[in-house]
């Protein structure tokens, strides 16, 4: 891995967005390299959620370029391509506001994951033929994998539902896994857990990039959880980067701390 | 080119899009409120309709006639109709405001065939004549050939209600709320805004505008029924998209554009197919541009 | 006492409320009015003990919802998770549909072998929609108009070029997929209660276009003469005719229920209730939402094709009355009568719209009241459907995984 240390990613160039007259996003640079793991931070609004429905192909830009470098894959500008494209690309997201697919059971959730990596077609799945019979099993046990992986291997046949809250957010995770990513982006993932949970979201997310060898780029309020796992940090305000850097420079840098100021820091 | 008969036309589209504009405001109004396309809405306008049409039946019949019957017609009608849309409001909605988005609409689309079944048993599912209550004005004899007694009586009360409906939307106490509940619905129950009241509210007026627009219809077609509802609602929610759904005036734009469209087409191509070329239009305004006419582009919250 | 008091209320406010329509009949032809004012008694009565019905339903709904009870294993889901079991079940059901035209049907009498026809015919619609509605979230308010594809090719195919049912079976089916494609293409991105009301228009033109078209679809009048199903040109008298045709529609139930099951539980299958519970979710994991809406879509409008050609074939004769918004709607409620997604629910719920009409006379005029009223309560109170749809459980021991091909049907 060594050598793939430094190789980058993901590349964001001047990504802007505008909404109607307002700019949400004014022209963010961003680098994420192999291994690396990022935290964008902000206050409410500073505009992180709309970067990263940018990034995946919610939104389409209003100008910029995204580029990837998937490892061992093909470069590309990924502005205005379909987000199920660059899923299938490499890049996979969780919600801030967990959508889940409530009626379905939690083996399920995650094997929608492995859509975009499986060829299953209707005829296959009617006449049952070897390849949706290997594919079927092999998603499966490639989930049911994920799930151990995140603490939800027990509740497997139960309604997304019925799960609680912080199991929630981890099923997003196991469901974003099971896509393959080389970069993983996490929206706010510790919103609304207790300290118990968010030490170990902490240490999971620590553990999946060292099992799954991907790069994550998370949103997150939670600073004690941003500056513990960050190797980078972004910062945002009012749609503008306004430093960057590692968690150390980030403490002391006087912009972000105004920034802060009027806003309650989460501890 | 015959330019008389392209006005005779174009006046027809606009008595049309008038009633459809009338219609179309409740439906609107609704989805701005709680994004919920009232599929009942035309059933509310039938029976505002049909209720008229007893009130006046059994007034012709017991030998009164006249403007001042279409009147009192009128407002049992109104009284009835806003009843109507309370009471479906409370059963057929409010029990699912917080269900998936199927959910009302499929309640919805139950409650029309509820409501329309149940005026055909009550009633009947023939055509019958409505009164004639709108004397032959004699200053209209000269234009009679563009626009009738009735026309005029329309596009008159269509007018008049429209007005009333913009001094109250904008003046109002009831129309601030319900503005304010359209932009933000949370932010407005949370600085006091008694939610609940203004969705009743809501549906009470479009349930108005509904029965002002069933009176006016049937006096002038002479005739009704209890599927009028069906159609007559398919093509105001077409008007309503067309203007841009949520919009009030564009709900009033639509109905016009709607109206006219309808009667050049039959005018022009075949009256037979007059109802798919209002259909075509809602299909393809919806294709290429969703938002309506007047309508901006939202863009969805993730 | 509180809830007494209500009902009452509630009972006085329909009572107001119906007045107009219920008591006062008004014939401007005849010139009589009609009053009924016994009329009123009963909806005040009614409403009365309806609205102390529902308070309780109401208050139980929300006790239901506060405690969130885990979901009770169903009938139904017991009954998959049991494979001999409902393995049991079902080779009874079959055994019983097989014969049911024999112990039903005489010489001269075969009504009940056609009403079950008629039925089953509407089996399969449901389970049709039920892909597109109950799996995919896609609400199709103008399903009927791919069943009048099917029987209009079938009647124009065997008119105009002598072509037998069993070449058009097919062809009719392809033809109401093709049709489902073509229309499903521009407005598949639409939202759900946009591409509702755009299903519907496309429903109202199918059939106006039908009714206005005289010289090839024969106008209001339809199409007569529209020859039976063959049998190896075997001659069949009329009862024979009506058990053939039975025999026909039941494989296609047979055929649909293998075909959804399969799908259901299949990667397409998870895909189209995952873009039904969150589309958004749905494309940012990879699903192709445009190709899988459409895939939906258009297979529910296959089987509609399919079964409109045995429509036309059995009925001899069809014409536009046939396909209504109303025949939609009364698919629709099947479909979220019976649960959506849920394959026993929704066959259930079509055999029980189409069967009760016809065996309880007095109801059947109410019938399209009752279906309305029913789609309003399901909505509110068991939005599920009388039969919840049932998940499968997959077994992920990767030792036992080995023998992959094993039972992991739940059939």
């Amino acid at each position: 891995m060594a050598e793939n240390k430094r190789s980058k990613l993901l590349e964001v160039r001047g990504l802007t967005m505008d909404f109607g007259g307002l700019r949400a996003i004014d022209s963010v640079d961003l680098d994420i390299f192999a291994g690396e793991i990022v935290a964008l931070i902000g206050p409410n609004g500073a505009g992180k959620t709309t970067f990263f429905n940018c990034v995946t192909g919610i939104y389409e830009p209003t100008a910029g370029d995204v580029l990837i470098h998937p490892p061992g894959g093909v470069s590309r500008r990924i502005n205005g391509m379909k987000p199920n494209r660059i899923t299938a690309l490499g890049m996979a997201r969780t919600f801030q506001n967990i959508r889940l697919f409530p009626a379905m059971t939690v083996l399920e959730n995650v094997m929608i994951g492995r859509h975009c990596r499986t060829a299953t077609t209707i005829i296959d799945a009617i006449l049952r033929s070897r390849r949706a019979v290997r594919e079927e099993r092999e998603t499966v046990d490639q989930s049911y994998r994920l799930l151990e992986k995140v603490g939800l291997a027990d509740s497997a046949d139960e309604f997304a539902r019925n799960l609680a809250y912080g199991a929630q957010r981890r099923l997003e995770i196991a469901r974003a896994l099971a896509t393959d990513p080389f970069l993983l982006l996490l929206d706010e993932p510790a919103a609304g857990m207790n300290p118990q949970e968010t030490s170990e979201l902490d240490e999971l997310i620590v553990r999946i990039r060292a099992e799954e060898q991907l790069a994550i780029l998370l949103i997150e309020h939670d600073m004690k959880l941003v500056m513990n796992i960050s190797d980078r940090i972004y910062v945002m305000e009012y749609g503008k980067e306004i430093a960057q850097g590692t968690p150390r420079e980030i403490k002391e840098n006087k912009k972000v701390i105004e920034a802060y100021l009027g806003e309650e820091v989460h501890a | 080119m015959d330019f008389q008969y392209l006005f005779e036309l174009l006046c027809g589209g606009i008595v049309k899009g008038s009633i459809y504009a009338l219609i179309a405001l409740g439906y609107t109004m609704v989805y701005g409120i709680i994004q919920l396309i009232n599929f009942a809405h035309g059933e509310v306008y039938m029976i505002g309709a049909f209720v008229a049409f007893i009130v006046a039946g059994v007034m012709t019949l017991s030998g009164y006639s006249g403007l001042t019957v279409l009147l009192l017609a009128a407002v049992v009608a109104v009284i009835y109709s806003a009843a109507y849309g309370y009471t479906l409001e409370k059963i057929a909605y409010r029990p699912l405001r917080n269900a998936p988005r199927l959910s009302p609409l499929i309640s919805a689309i139950g409650a029309s065939i509820f409501l329309m079944n149940y005026v055909q048993l009550a009633q009947t599912p023939d055509f019958l004549p409505f009164p004639e209550l709108v004397p032959e004005f004699e200053f209209m004899a000269p234009i009679e050939r563009y626009l009738s007694s009735a026309d005029l009586v329309i596009l008159i009360v269509t007018t008049l209600t429209m007005a009333a409906l913009t001094v109250l939307i904008k003046y109002t106490r009831i129309g601030k709320a319900m503005r304010a509940t359209q932009q933000d619905l949370v932010m407005a129950r949370l600085v006091g805004i008694n939610v609940d009241r203004v969705i009743s509210a809501t549906f009470i007026i479009g349930s108005v505008l509904a029965a002002i627009a069933g009176v006016l219809i049937a006096s002038r077609t002479g005739q009704i029924n209890a599927a009028i509802g069906f159609v007559a609602g398919i093509k105001a929610f077409t008007a309503a998209v067309l203007g841009g759904i949520g919009n009030v005036p564009g709900a009033v734009l639509g109905g016009l554009v709607l109206g006219i469209a309808e009667t050049l087409g039959a005018g022009y191509i075949s009256s037979a197919y007059e109802d798919v070329f209002a259909f075509a239009l809602l299909v393809l305004i919806l294709i290429l541009r969703p938002a309506g006419l007047l309508g901006k582009a939202v863009k969805q919250k993730v | 006492m509180a809830h007494l008091k209500r009902s009452f209320g509630i009972g006085l406010w329909f009572m107001f409320l119906t007045l107009p329509l219920v008591v006062v009949r008004v014939n401007t032809l005849s010139q009589e009015v009609q009053w009924r004012w016994s009329n009123l008694l009963w909806v005040g009565v009614g409403a009365f003990a309806i609205a102390w019905f529902w308070q309780f339903s109401i208050n139980r709904r929300a006790a239901g919802r506060a405690s969130t009870v885990a979901d009770k294993p169903s009938l139904a889901q017991r009954l998959a998770d049991d494979p001999v079991l409902s393995r049991r079940v079902l080779l009874g059901a079959a055994a019983v549909a097989i014969v049911f035209p024999w112990l039903v049907s005489t010489g001269q009498n075969f009504y009940h072998v056609n009403v079950m026809v008629s039925a089953l015919i509407f089996v399969v619609l449901g389970l049709g929609l039920n892909i597109t509605v109950g799996l995919a979230g896609l609400l199709d308010l103008g399903y009927i108009a791919f069943f009048a594809v099917g029987a209009y090719t079938y009647a124009l195919l065997s008119k105009n070029f002598d072509l037998g049912f069993w070449t058009c079976l097919p062809l009719g089916g392809l033809m109401g997929m093709l049709f489902g494609v073509i229309l499903g293409f521009p407005i598949l991105r639409l939202r759900g209660d946009y591409l509702a009301i755009v299903t519907l228009g496309f429903g109202a033109i199918t059939k106006i276009v039908l009714e206005n078209w005289d010289t090839l679809f024969g106008g209001a009048a339809g199409l007569a003469n529209i020859p039976r199903p063959e049998l190896f040109g075997l001659l069949l008298d009329g009862r024979q005719k009506s058990v053939y045709s039975y025999y026909i529609v039941l494989a296609l139930v047979a055929l649909t229920i293998f075909v959804t099951n399969r799908l259901k539980n299949s990667r397409i299958g998870h895909a189209w209730m995952a873009l039904r519970e969150d589309e958004i979710a749905s494309v940012a994991m990879g699903v192709d939402m445009a190709r899988t809406k459409l895939s939906a879509y258009a297979l529910g409008a296959f089987w509609a094709g399919l079964v409109g050609v045995v429509f036309a074939a059995h009925n001899n004769f069809i014409n536009p009355d046939s396909f209504t918004f109303m025949d939609s709607a009364m698919v629709l409620a099947m479909v979220v009568l019976g649960g959506m997604g849920s394959i026993l629910g929704v066959i259930i719920a079509a055999l029980a719209l189409k069967l009760l009409p016809e065996y309880l006379r007095a109801f059947a005029e109410y019938r399209m009241l009752v279906f309305g009223a029913v789609m309003v309560l399901m909505m509110i109170f068991r939005p599920q459907g009388l039969i919840s749809d049932t998940r499968r459980k997959y077994d992920y021991d990767g030792a036992d995984g080995a023998n992959g091909e094993g039972d992991h049907g739940g059939k």
